[in-house]
């Protein structure tokens, strides 16, 4: 089982054909996703990689069957390509661009929420079920299908942790890249409540950041609902408070938000922490006993 | 990005909210010039900063002749002004702005955000207006008034009202108070705003609210979209090298250690300043070369990173996804060689190609220390940089 993501999902890309939509199309066919299509809009009928282009995310889904899709087109652009998907019946979208302005965010996760779309991103690496299906930019070759759940806000963290779940034999259940943006499709808790019920899960790392309150919240629900072991690294604990403009930022957080607060709230959920990034794969040797 | 002060008034009194009538200014003459234009015999000095805690730092001054407005901008006016909001540096002052004085009955607060948690604009106000409105929401949060502002259907007035009678004010300034609220909501979507706040936001003596102070931070994503805007910028509040950084693309923080950092991803790149601080070391700044660790960037990132005379060596951290790690070592080589580094690099290359990556670097011939892990990593540059501090 998986989360998310399995080798049968058929999945369209938007901005197939661009650089980013080719080169990393390309990349996901050559892992064994099912990609079954991609939709430019002026360039339907085309044939691209072997596989359909479509005009419109509509005429994709009715003539493919899709279920996901993933999106690599500029970032001002990414709000009309989001909705169109979420009206078109795509269920889950994977958005790799970075760059959307936060009130496109707003609008596009209450739209997404109504409709009971799955909306990973923006500005994350995607998904992957190792040995199934990616659909991202991750490196597949790093991965090796196994029992741990790697949920990050950080792509090159992911990666890390990945490395090192592999490199101790443990492998990967699901790794999903919630990006770094303020307003994500999907959060931590999101994420650790699919962990939690996936039976290939038996544990789950979960890579934080400072900044933004989702570590302390995921840590309350850990508390309240997560019954798999869980390992934890939040990055940021050397970064300069920095420059600021007024309070409100301040009273919004009510103090919360740096590094040593976050690693609080997780270990007083039971959470193994580790301080140090090159200590994620001993962690969950430590807490598992594997 | 952040407005100035008197940029964000600007904003304000296209919106029609009140503002004081005020001049920014550049020169000391023109300062005592914008005087006579307002009229009258007190004025107060502003000095324009992209920072808060100006007041208590001596960048505020209530001043009833032209000879002080004078003696305050020369003051100013090519100096750094220092606050508890910036760095050790502070901020240079380029403007003054001089403004009409207003009498306060009582100060208020008013902001707004995007809280990530509601995931909405969210407004916050207080009848504890003033400097210490952190301290305030920290000891006694029921005393911030929150609203949250629903994105498809927007503020609306009953939402101004609740506050407005919360804050006790009378019926006029209910009135007063949903103008201003309905204006700021419709002025932070129109120009993507992260942020924007009125501290204080005062009553005068005379009963009417009046925005004594604006700031103003919008979403840097959205500047394309926003043109008006971004020719409000102003590059002198910018740290140079991280101006410098941005026209490459590349993410610099200075900070105050002697290890220069080059990682791509911001997560690994803070991830790896930690790992530095854990084996005793101090990062001399956070730098995300990005996705594409090309040659060029290599190149301007070592250019930015030995600009600050601190460093002693460089650790270079690269997980080479998609990109190959030998394509990666020939980049750092032929920058190393460009730029002409004399301090110790030390680089670790984890991913595609990575062994590979290590042999070039290796047989390079340059001062260059292949590591094999994070771990190995850190160690080695602590101990290039001079050992633990």
């Amino acid at each position: 089982m998986s989360i998310l993501l399995t080798k049968e999902t058929r999945v369209i890309c938007q901005g197939f054909t661009g650089s980013q939509g080719t080169f990393h199309s390309e990349q996901a066919i050559a892992y064994g996703t099912n990609m079954v299509g991609g939709v430019t809009p002026g360039k339907g009928g085309q044939t691209h990689l072997g596989l359909p282009v479509f005009n419109t995310v509509a005429d994709a889904v009715a003539q493919t069957g899709a279920e996901a899709s993933v999106i690599y087109v500029p970032a001002a652009f990414c709000k009309d390509s989001i909705l169109e998907a979420a009206f078109a019946g795509i269920k889950l979208i994977v958005c790799i661009t970075e760059g959307i302005p936060t009130l496109d965010m707003l609008d596009v996760k209450v739209k997404c929420d109504e409709l009971g779309v799955r909306l990973i991103g923006p500005n994350c690496p995607g998904v992957i079920t190792p040995g199934e299906s990616k659909i991202g930019i991750m490196p597949g070759n790093i991965h090796m299908p196994g029992r741990v759940g790697i949920v990050s806000r950080s792509g090159t963290l992911t990666y890390e942790a990945v490395k090192q779940t592999t490199d101790f034999g443990f492998g990967q259940s699901s790794c999903v890249g919630i990006g770094g943006d303020p307003i994500p499709g999907s959060n931590f808790i999101d994420i650790l409540a699919l962990f939690e019920q996936d039976p290939q899960t038996e544990a789950i790392v979960m890579i934080g950041e400072i900044g933004g309150t989702a570590e302390e919240e995921a840590a309350a629900y850990i508390k309240a609902h997560v019954t798999k072991p869980v390992v934890s690294y939040i990055a940021g604990v050397t970064a300069p408070a920095g420059k600021r403009m007024g309070h409100a930022g301040a009273i919004i957080s009510g103090g919360k938000g740096t590094a040593a607060e976050k690693f609080a709230a997780l270990e007083d959920a039971g959470v193994k922490t580790v301080k140090s990034l090159a200590d994620i794969g001993n962690g969950i040797k430590e807490i598992t006993g594997w | 990005m952040n407005l100035h002060e008197y940029q964000a008034k600007q904003l304000f009194a296209e919106y029609g909210l009140p503002v004081s009538t005020g001049f920014a200014v550049d020169t000391p003459e023109e300062a005592a010039a914008a005087a006579d234009k307002i009229g009258g015999d007190k004025w107060v000095v502003k000095a324009q900063v992209h920072a808060g805690g100006r007041g208590k730092a001596g960048g505020v001054k209530l001043v009833t002749s032209k000879e002080e407005i004078k003696a305050f901008a020369e003051k100013w006016l090519g100096k750094n002004l220092v606050t508890y909001q910036t760095d050790a540096n502070g901020q240079p002052v380029s403007k003054i702005l001089v403004e009409t004085c207003t009498d306060i009955a009582q100060e208020l607060y008013l902001g707004a955000v995007v809280d990530r948690s509601s995931r909405r604009i969210v407004f916050m106000a207080s009848t504890e207006g003033g400097v210490e409105i952190e301290k305030v929401a920290e000891e006694t949060p029921d005393k911030i008034l929150r609203a949250i502002i629903d994105p498809l259907v927007g503020a609306q007035p009953f939402q101004a009202r609740e506050l407005a009678y919360k804050l006790g004010l009378n019926d006029l300034q209910v009135k007063q108070f949903t103008k201003l609220f309905l204006g700021l909501a419709k002025l932070f979507v129109d120009f993507d705003l992260a942020l924007l706040e009125i501290n204080p936001l005062v009553l005068t003596e005379q009963g009417n609210l009046h925005c004594l102070d604006g700031k103003i931070n919008i979403d840097s994503n959205a500047m394309y979209r926003q043109p008006k805007l971004r020719e409000m910028h102003d590059p002198s509040q910018d740290d140079e090298r991280e101006a410098l950084a941005a026209k490459w693309e590349l993410n610099y923080v200075a900070l105050d250690g002697n290890i220069g950092c080059m990682v791509n991803g911001a997560g690994l790149a803070m991830g790896t300043m930690d790992i530095v601080q854990l084996h005793g070391g101090a990062p001399a700044n956070f730098l995300d070369v990005g996705g594409g660790a090309t040659k060029e960037r290599v190149t301007e990132a070592f250019k930015i990173i030995l600009s600050d005379k601190n460093v002693k060596a460089v650790l270079i951290n690269i997980f080479g996804g998609i990109v190959r790690c030998d394509m990666i070592a020939e980049g750092i080589i032929g920058a190393v060689s460009e730029v002409g580094v004399t301090v110790p690099v030390v680089v670790r290359l984890e991913g595609n190609n990575a062994e590979l990556g290590r042999t070039v670097l290796r047989d390079s011939g340059l001062n260059i220390i292949a590591a094999s892990s994070l771990t190995d990593a850190a160690e080695k540059v602590v101990a290039a940089a001079g050992g633990v501090k």
